[in-house]
């Protein structure tokens, strides 16, 4: 099982990017707990399109998202050199499957932009920021709480 | 100040234990009202002692008045002047329950119970000589005046008698620094006192010996002051030296009466005393007695006078089990673990069989080292969840004695198996509806004491609470000696409900079964007791709730015995692994009630899709569990097992499942923390290899199946 973990550091505006077919993305590396190799899912009945399943993670249950399914992309047929990035946001835990990670990046004030009126796009209510890369990469920032699925007895979304 | 409220919290519960301590002492003493035994009344009193000294140091006027007024009574009892007989232990048992609500109150901060005013007028009249007078009752609401603090409510006037104090100091005394003189003084202060000096072993000044004693005292006090102060004068030095205090009864009588001693049993010769039959006692009996007290009157009280055995001042603990309070988390944390521990063993298990290692024996022998030690780990730390039932079955006695005050039946409440433990949420979670269960048996079981007499049964009613351990449930029993179900009314009031057909056939369980239908209330007027619109149907569903069972059996004109079958942890379940469209899934064993191969049995179709199989006389309708998830269905039934599940009390259902894999204990993992309710699944759990498997919630799959179509046959009973 390929695992890694990430140092976390006490700088905000670290960012872990990852691929997503050919887009980039980048979440906030405070919420990142780790990454780890994929391996096959329990799959939950009833589970919209985007929850590949649920994994074991010493002991806890982790759903994992398929983000290219959530955001409106062709569903990932996942095999074992995707990623899945743990993630931790308001005490709830979930994996997010994505193609691979790239890079731990320092973000400065200025690369980040708004996102620019894109028509209604499903990807687009899920990105918060766009942010540019000196190889001439656009990040785009993803939004965790309208990531994730809904938690604590209510219907996952 | 947090230190202050760390203290509080401290004495709130050290109260709950010296609560369960009196309510222990209680339920014995009811069981032998007339003649209690003398170390329960000693217990109960030093724990009602214990809670007044701790509400003092923290203000609590209430809860010390209270208190106060309770341990003159049970202080009474203990010293033999008071019998309260039958009579008296419901007061007893009601003030209880009032300090209970007391320390409660003060805990939360909320105000007093109402009935505390009648409580303490009850045990007023009790420490008055049990209450004999009716009349007195006419006065008695006038508030004690509890403000001084050892203010014997028995006796208003209490005689100023005294006591005769001989007092010989050891040399120690002095080495330690003790004036006797000042000793003496205070002592003279509690009243007035004649201090005779005893130089009989003085010696001569040629012959004296600096580092020996020769001094002693005697004292005659003539006080109204209790014999608490005069020991709390002389306990500091009780050690240092020779006391000895006889109650005063006449001036005249001085050390000729029989003494009380409070000495060790090492006495030396030395101090003048009459040892005599009582001093003899005092060594045979190595048990505490009741000290007749100085204020007994009159000459009664000296032939009889016992030892005392124990300053009351300082109360004894009665030996507890030692334990430690620890944060539910890191218990819960500690099991965690071990559920890694023990699948990171499976792991391992075939990570080398796997890696099929030539001559494997050591290996394989320390792999089975670990499995067994995993196991053994996982079993003590579910125990240190796992509490006595004890606590539960101690506030049904209440629930009862409201119960039987409420209905005005005579009701008395047995447990047995109390010190069986079962996981801490189970019993948490058990207390709601056992007093459903109780209330509704003391309510409906119990018939009223007319009634009982007219057949021949004692009058007082019997509940019986019983819990036992039987193949890894607990078992708790509800016993009433009562009426049992009046089926034919029950029926009745069924049909009327339109909750069975007219005329339909019923076993006599089923109608029995019908008390747990939703919407169902028997009695005929709504009591104010258990006619609140919540049946037993609520009972039921709390204990499925908690993975367990409840059933009923009656016997008319010989009572009804409800019992409840739970798991003994929810952290542990034991289910078949079974293969629902390639996933292994859990279905919880205890609703499984046989596995059968469709092939062997005739399946009957209803209409284009609804399928049924005949099993016992029933016909059972057939889900397949695989489409109800959403997967690919089963297919063919005859490729498919049947498991039938029970999913409500008596009805059946059969699951379609492709396969079944194994029967084992797995460890329930939450999927609602991370993710959300799934429908038709319960929880997780991991299984050896790692991965999760869903545990199917019977019940729920029924209900969704209903929903979806509600073609669905309801054929419970042919």
């Amino acid at each position: 099982m390929r695992q890694m973990l990430i140092e976390h550091t006490p700088d905000q505006s670290d960012v872990v990017s990852f691929r997503i077919g050919d887009q980039d993305y980048c979440i906030d590396i405070d919420v990142v707990r780790e990454i780890r190799g994929w391996s096959p899912t329990t799959v939950l009945p009833h589970s919209p399109p985007h929850i590949t399943g649920v994994i074991n993670l010493r002991g806890t249950v982790v759903a994992v998202v398929d983000l290219a399914a959530r955001l409106g992309l062709p569903q990932t047929v996942p095999t074992p050199r995707h990623v899945v990035i743990i993630v931790s946001v308001n005490s709830q835990t979930v994996g997010l499957l994505a193609d691979v990670v790239s890079d731990i990046l320092g973000i400065d004030e200025g690369s980040v932009k708004p996102v620019p009126d894109v028509g209604p796009d499903p990807t687009r209510a899920f990105i918060t920021n766009l942010i540019t890369h000196d190889d001439g990469r656009i990040l785009r920032k993803l939004d965790m709480d309208k990531i994730l699925p809904r938690s604590a007895g209510g219907q996952p979304s | 100040m947090p230190q202050r409220d760390d203290l509080r919290a401290a004495f709130f519960e050290e109260c709950e234990d010296l609560l369960a301590q009196m309510g222990d002492g209680l339920a014995l003493m009811s069981d032998a009202a007339d003649t209690p035994e003398l170390e329960t009344l000693h217990s109960v009193f030093r724990a009602v002692h214990s809670i007044k000294g701790g509400a003092g140091a923290f203000g609590l006027n209430g809860l010390v008045d209270f208190a106060h007024a309770f341990e003159t009574v049970l202080d009474l009892m203990r010293s033999g002047r008071l019998s309260i007989g039958s009579t008296g232990m419901p007061t007893l048992l009601r003030a209880y329950d009032v300090l209970s609500d007391l320390v409660a109150a003060a805990r939360d901060g909320v105000t007093e119970p109402s009935s505390m005013a009648a409580i303490l007028v009850e045990l007023d009249i009790l420490a008055d000589g049990g209450g004999a007078d009716e009349e007195d009752i006419e006065f008695v609401p006038v508030p004690l005046d509890l403000s001084l603090p050892f203010a014997s409510p028995v006796e208003p006037e209490p005689a100023p008698l005294g006591y005769m104090i001989a007092f010989a100091p050891s040399a120690a005394l002095y080495l330690a620094g003790h004036e006797p003189a000042a000793l003496l003084r205070a002592l003279v202060r509690l009243g007035s006192a004649r201090v005779i000096p005893d130089t009989d072993e003085v010696s001569p000044l040629a012959a004296f010996d600096p580092g020996s004693t020769a001094l002693r005292w005697q004292l005659e006090l003539s006080t109204c002051a209790s014999r608490d102060e005069v020991d709390a004068i002389l306990d500091t030095v009780s050690h240092l030296a020779d006391v000895m205090i006889a109650p005063l009864v006449t001036h005249a009588a001085g050390m000729e009466e029989e003494a009380s001693t409070q000495s060790r049993p090492s006495l030396p010769d030395q101090v003048p005393s009459e040892p005599g039959p009582i001093a003899s006692l005092a060594m045979s009996n190595s048990d505490p007695v009741p000290v007749m007290e100085a204020r007994v009157k009159g000459m009664d009280a000296a032939p009889a006078s016992p030892i005392r055995g124990q300053p009351e001042a300082t109360p004894v603990q009665m030996p507890v089990a030692s334990t430690i309070r620890v944060n539910l988390d890191r218990v819960d944390r500690l099991i965690n673990q071990i559920g890694e521990l023990v699948i990171m063993e499976a792991m391992l298990s075939q990570a080398i069989t796997n890696a099929q290692i030539e001559d494997g024996g050591d290996i394989a022998n320390g792999l089975e080292g670990i499995k067994n030690l995993a196991a053994s780990i996982q079993e003590s730390v579910m125990s240190i969840r796992a509490q006595p039932l004890k606590p539960v079955f101690q506030r049904m006695q209440r629930i009862t004695r409201e119960a039987a005050d409420a209905t005005g039946k005579s009701v008395r409440l047995q447990t047995i198996g109390e010190g069986n433990e079962v996981d801490k949420t189970v019993i948490e979670r058990l207390v709601d509806p056992l007093t459903h269960m109780i209330r509704n048996s003391v309510d409906h079981g119990i018939e009223t004491a007319e009634r009982r007499r007219s057949v021949g049964k004692p009058a007082e009613g019997l509940i019986t609470l019983s819990a036992a351990h039987r193949s890894g449930r607990v078992i708790i029993d509800i016993t009433d000696d009562g009426a049992g179900i009046d089926r034919a009314r029950v029926r009745q009031i069924a049909e009327e409900r339109g909750l069975v057909a007219p005329g339909a056939h019923l076993a006599p369980s089923d109608i029995d079964n019908l008390l747990f239908m939703p919407g169902f209330s028997s009695k005929e007027e709504v009591s104010a007791l258990s006619g609140r619109g919540v049946g037993l149907d609520v009972v039921r569903r709390e204990i499925q709730a908690l993975g367990g069972r409840v059933t009923i059996q009656s016997v008319p004109g010989q009572g009804t015995t409800f019992t409840i079958a739970l798991p003994l942890t929810l952290a542990v379940l034991e289910g078949m692994l079974i293969d629902v469209g390639g996933e292994t899934m859990v279905l919880p064993l205890s609703s499984i009630v046989e596995t059968m191969r469709p092939a062997s049995v005739q399946v009957q179709y209803l209409g284009r899709a609804a399928r049924m199989v005949a099993s016992r006389g029933a016909l059972i309708p057939i889900i397949d569990l695989a489409e109800s998830f959403g997967f690919d269905p089963v297919g063919p039934l005859e490729q498919a097992i049947l498991i039938i599940v029970e999913y409500d009390a008596d009805r059946c259902v059969a699951l379609a499942v492709n396969q079944i894999h194994d029967q084992r204990q797995v460890v329930i993992k939450s999927l609602e923390d991370n993710y959300g309710d799934v429908p038709g699944i319960s929880a997780a759990t991991i299984l050896g290899d790692g991965r999760i498997a869903l545990i199917i919630d019977p019940e729920e799959i029924v209900q969704s199946a209903a929903a979806e179509s509600l073609a669905l046959p309801h054929v419970a009973n042919g």
